[in-house]
């Protein structure tokens, strides 16, 4: 591998993470401070990304696009949350996974019913192209835009929780919520602040992405599986682990999917190697949450 | 619960009734198509289903003499949602025949359900290797192209015009792996990597940046609907089009994939057996038609749903309607003659077609629209057939 | 938080065997007719329905009665399919040898995913079996040699002598009601028995049940390896009656599937499993007729049981007599 093939592969894998990121902070937030299993938040993804193509047909302008998909999609989420996820916050595990189970099917449909099975979303035409980084590494700049919209968002992020009042509600109900009620935090609205908070980054990565990857429904449910696996790594309710964790699996498996396959071809022969190495680094991913939860069983950066 | 059961019992009594009379009647012709027709893909199973339809309107809703109900099913891209669609029109709606299918594994899944019951199934799309030869079966008929076919003609160009180096990829599926069997076939270059990607992958940000260490003269690859799309889109990105010649099967630039894509796909060549401009008196109103009636041009998908309806009205003319005499009807398709929008056309002993494949290439038509046009009048193959009818054991 | 339902549905009541006697003998009366008019086609729908039901049944064992959260279990059909499958492509047809290596792999599985998984807790718990559940699939996803990503078509069924041929319609449907039968008695012969008690006592407060000196986590294991034993047996039916098999029988959405149907049947009861399923699959027969977006309707059904019924079918009685004094649904449990 050449230093250029690898640091075009991390790149890629500092996109992916950044994405998985956005997805995590707010599934390990609500999971942190509502001790709710929300399956569908990969529904609020593809909700982002659904407005997003939509808005930007209408206003033939990305940017737009992007910049009303995002408070219509908090906005989303905050009436699911005070309507019907508000009242399983009392009830246990099994009944938060069904009834959000349940929502993923309605909001799936409803996608449907209402813009069909997919829409078109193209990046602005002015990023089609690649930036020259280095004397011969080329890196689509539309990527870089990602990278840099998610390096930022994550800062912001940081700065939100650990510098702001409302971070520091955010922190005291993720660390025992009961206290924080009993010291006056106005829980309730903290709850439906933070969904919407989670909803408003879903939307960022479900527009970002919507250029590279389909706009279609069902989206929602391949990457809600990973977001689940970054946010078991990093520990439930730590942003910090949520970073770090989708850094993880964003590297992990953008190598995995190249090495693995050059790496099995080089030990075994082509027909075993053919098929083993995609379907090995397809596991990969699992493989190290699996390895972490063995040697941390709460995660890297768990809260409590 | 015993509420419940009686029920069950109840529904099952008025589905009963609901099945109609069993005896058989060849006053009309009842044919089942299953395709994709949602789902990033969606659009290839519209043309397919759009363009049988139209024909069988031009026909005064009649194939063969015979009018026609067509029953449509989605099969959502899912092999298994196919199969129970074929076992559900073969054995509840009792269909006469089936087609529609657009891809080769979902075709796979659901066609024992059909040649099992002697439901004869004419591919307008599908054409996998192993049923063109060792596999071969007297209930399926292609009315596409051999699934090497195309990668044959595209691996023969790129040997002629001199590429020394190519890379190769496609989906892991059977088509996926014909396609490059078929390239390699005709190639005579050196092949630097053959990649097989997962079916459905959408970003392929890993696999370009091992292409661009790559630095091949040329990038073959196979990847149809919402795949390909996005493929030439982050190909074109990651400015690869500038060092790499892009080839592509016919598919793989027509309509629905330029209409996504964008002008950059202006003079990528492919290879296909059909193009708009073919200029034969059937094509020509077929492409007119189709316009009209759907406000967009027609797909090489589309010319072959449209041909199939075709062999199904020459077909049945050709048995006089008596359809269920199942030799006859076999005969009747093997010797078919029918006016093809692709011109020449005829059934190899394998009910695989021998045909002429064309280069061409995408260029803007009258109305600044992205069309994919001969390149050339004169065909890269003629009469061609594929490499597997001897192992087929019908004569 | 404690995982699983309301303790009010306890021990499972004694069986009233005439009432199951009545029912076994309706559906073979069901069986016969169906198969005399000629509609083998619904009979062979009725089959799959029951298989899921069968699948269901084994999912409430750890899901209604031992109250664990498996995203998982859709895996254990899929080995079961697949070991059937694969024996028969290789020329092993035989049923006994073929449904009973079938029920061992998956068993032998879930002894090594229980194992590992069990040892976790809450949405870890959840999210591992999950996880395993993927790799499963994404590792058979890879076996070209048995189909991969396309599938395994079968040409024929099982064989299992004594006169029995499972092409024919009503030989299917009958071994399917026997595989039910057997194993629903089974279910109930166990949760009757101490172990039954010990799993429900654990479900509805596993560190009391281990301080009174009941090691749970064996419990807990046993139970999911029956559950997949029985899943196993679901999955040699389900690519019997398909003739095909692929990889997505054992993905996660398969098991939401499942969990669906136990919550609409009745979680924590006997055959709400298999209720449900009937239920699920005939509705999705009726309505996907009528309109393509029948999941829209089904989530919300789902999201009114879990809400207002979360007893499903089975509760429906006590919801109509209860209907004038609002119930307390939620244990308020911290």
């Amino acid at each position: 591998m050449t230093w250029i093939l690898f640091l075009e592969q991390s790149l890629n894998g500092l996109q992916f993470g950044l994405m998985l990121f956005l997805l995590a902070s707010g599934l390990t937030l609500v999971f942190g401070i509502m001790d709710m299993i929300n399956l569908a938040h990969g529904a609020l993804y593809m909700v982002g990304a659904f407005l997003a193509a939509w808005l930007t047909q209408l206003t033939q302008s990305f940017m737009l696009g992007i910049l009303l998909a995002i408070p219509l999609t908090a906005i989303f989420g905050m009436v699911m949350e005070s309507t019907l996820l508000r009242t399983l916050y009392a009830r246990d595990h099994m009944s938060q996974v069904l009834a959000t189970f349940a929502l993923i099917l309605i909001i799936n449909e409803a996608v449907r019913m209402i813009w069909g099975t997919d829409m078109p979303l193209a990046a602005p035409a002015a990023l089609s192209g690649p930036v020259e980084l280095l004397p011969g590494l080329f890196y689509p700049s539309y990527r870089l835009l990602i990278i840099g919209v998610g390096l930022v968002l994550a800062g912001l992020l940081y700065l939100l929780v650990t510098r702001t009042r409302v971070g520091a509600w955010v922190r005291a109900g993720a660390s025992n919520r009961e206290m924080a009620m009993a010291m006056g935090i106005h829980i309730q609205r903290l709850f439906t602040l933070v969904f919407g908070l989670g909803a408003a980054l879903c939307a960022v990565a479900g527009a970002l992405l919507g250029p590279l990857l389909a706009v279609q429904v069902g989206m929602g449910e391949s990457v809600l599986i990973l977001a689940f696996v970054v946010i078991v790594i990093g520990g439930i309710g730590s942003i910090w682990g949520a970073f770090v964790g989708s850094l993880l699996v964003g590297f992990v498996d953008t190598f995995g999917r190249t090495l693995m396959p050059a790496l099995f071809r080089e030990i075994f022969p082509p027909q075993v190697a053919s098929a083993a190495g995609p379907a090995v680094a397809s596991i990969l991913v699992y493989l190290l949450m699996a390895v972490v939860l063995f040697i941390r069983p709460q995660g890297l950066f768990a809260k409590r | 619960m015993k509420n419940f059961r009686l029920a069950c019992l109840l529904a099952a009594s008025l589905a009963a009734f609901g099945t109609g009379s069993l005896a058989q009647t060849a006053t009309k012709v009842k044919i089942g198509l299953v395709s994709t027709l949602s789902g990033p893909n969606g659009a290839i199973g519209e043309d397919i289903r759009d363009a049988f339809n139209l024909a069988i309107k031009l026909n005064d809703g009649k194939l063969g003499g015979l009018p026609v109900e067509v029953v449509i099913g989605d099969d959502q891209f899912k092999a298994d949602v196919g199969k129970q669609l074929f076992e559900r029109m073969v054995k509840r709606d009792k269909v006469d025949f089936m087609t529609g299918v657009v891809f080769s594994n979902i075709m796979l899944a659901g066609l024992p359900e059909a040649v099992n019951e002697k439901i004869f199934y004419i591919s307008p799309n599908a054409a996998p290797s192993p049923l063109a030869g060792k596999d071969c079966n007297p209930y399926f008929f292609v009315a596409s192209w051999p699934n090497d076919a195309y990668h044959e003609m595209a691996g023969q160009h790129a040997t002629s015009r001199g590429f020394k180096t190519a890379y190769l990829m496609a989906p892991n599926y059977q088509a996926g792996k014909d396609s490059l069997a078929g390239f390699k076939r005709f190639y005579k270059g050196k092949v630097v990597n053959e990649v097989y990607t997962k079916l459905g992958q959408l970003d392929y940000s890993a696999e370009l940046a091992e292409i661009r260490a790559a630095k091949p003269d040329a990038m073959y690859v196979f990847l149809p609907g919402g795949m390909g799309v996005n493929f030439i889109k982050q190909f074109v990105a990651a400015g690869l089009n500038k060092d790499t010649r892009l080839l592509l099967p016919g598919f793989g630039a027509d309509q629905d994939i330029s209409r996504g894509v964008g002008d950059v796909m202006l003079g990528m060549n492919d290879t296909a057996h059909w193009a708009l401009d073919i200029n034969n008196a059937s094509n020509k109103k077929f492409v007119a038609e189709f316009e009209m009636a759907y406000k967009r041009l027609p797909t090489v998908y589309a010319a072959q749903g449209y041909d199939t309806a075709l062999i199904f009205d020459a077909a049945i003319r050709g048995v006089k309607g008596n359809i269920n005499d199942k030799d006859a009807m076999r005969k009747a398709l093997r010797e078919v003659k029918f006016d093809s929008v692709r011109g020449d056309f005829k059934f190899n002993t394998n009910h695989y077609p021998i045909q002429n494949y064309y280069l061409r290439e995408v260029k803007k038509d009258a109305q600044g629209r992205l069309v994919n046009v001969l390149a050339s009048n004169q065909p890269i193959m003629a009469n061609h057939g594929d490499a597997y009818v001897q192992e087929c054991s019908m004569r | 938080m404690r995982n699983g339902p309301s303790p009010a549905s306890a021990i499972p009541a004694p069986a009233s065997w005439p009432l199951w006697l009545a029912l076994i003998v309706a559906a073979v009366c069901l069986g016969l007719w169906m198969h005399s008019q000629g509609l083998g086609y619904y009979l062979s729908m009725l089959s799959r329905m029951m298989i899921y039901g069968l699948a269901a049944c084994s999912l409430n064992l750890i899901l209604g009665y031992g109250g664990l959260v498996s995203f998982g279990h859709a895996a254990y059909m899929g080995l079961g399919a697949y070991t059937v499958g694969i024996l028969i492509t290789e020329g092993v047809p035989n049923g006994w040898l073929g449904f009973a290596l079938a029920m061992a792999i998956s068993a032998l599985m879930a002894l090594v995913i229980g194992a590992i998984s069990l040892r976790t807790k809450g949405v870890y718990f959840i999210m591992i079996t999950l996880a395993f559940a993927q790799m499963l699939f994404y590792l058979v996803n890879s076996i070209k040699a048995y189909g991969g990503d396309e599938g395994l078509n079968i040409k024929l069924r099982s064989e299992f002598g004594l006169g029995i041929v499972l092409k024919n319609d009503l030989h299917f449907f009958l071994l399917v009601l026997v595989c039910l039968v057997i194993s629903l008695v089974f279910m109930q012969v166990l949760m009757r028995s101490r172990m039954g008690r010990v799993v429900l006592a654990q479900r509805d407060d596993d560190i009391r049940t281990e301080a009174l000196g009941y090691p749970v986590y064996r419990y807990q294991l046993a139970l999911f390896v029956i559950a997949g034993a029985f899943g196993g047996l679901a999955g040699a039916l389900m690519v019997n009656q398909q003739n095909y098999v692929n990889p997505n029988l054992m993905h996660w959405t398969q098991s939401g599937v499942l969990m669906i149907m136990v919550i609409l049947g009745g979680v924590g009861t006997l055959a709400g499993g298999l209720w449900g399923a009937l239920l699920l699959l005939t509705l999705e027969d009726l309505i996907a007729e009528l309109t393509p977006h029948f999941p829209f309707y089904v989530g919300w059904v789902l999201l009114a049981v879990v809400l207002l019924a979360p007893k499903g079918l089975s509760g429906l009685p006590d919801l109509w007599r209860n209907r004038r004094t609002p119930a307390a649904k939620q244990e308020t449990q911290p």
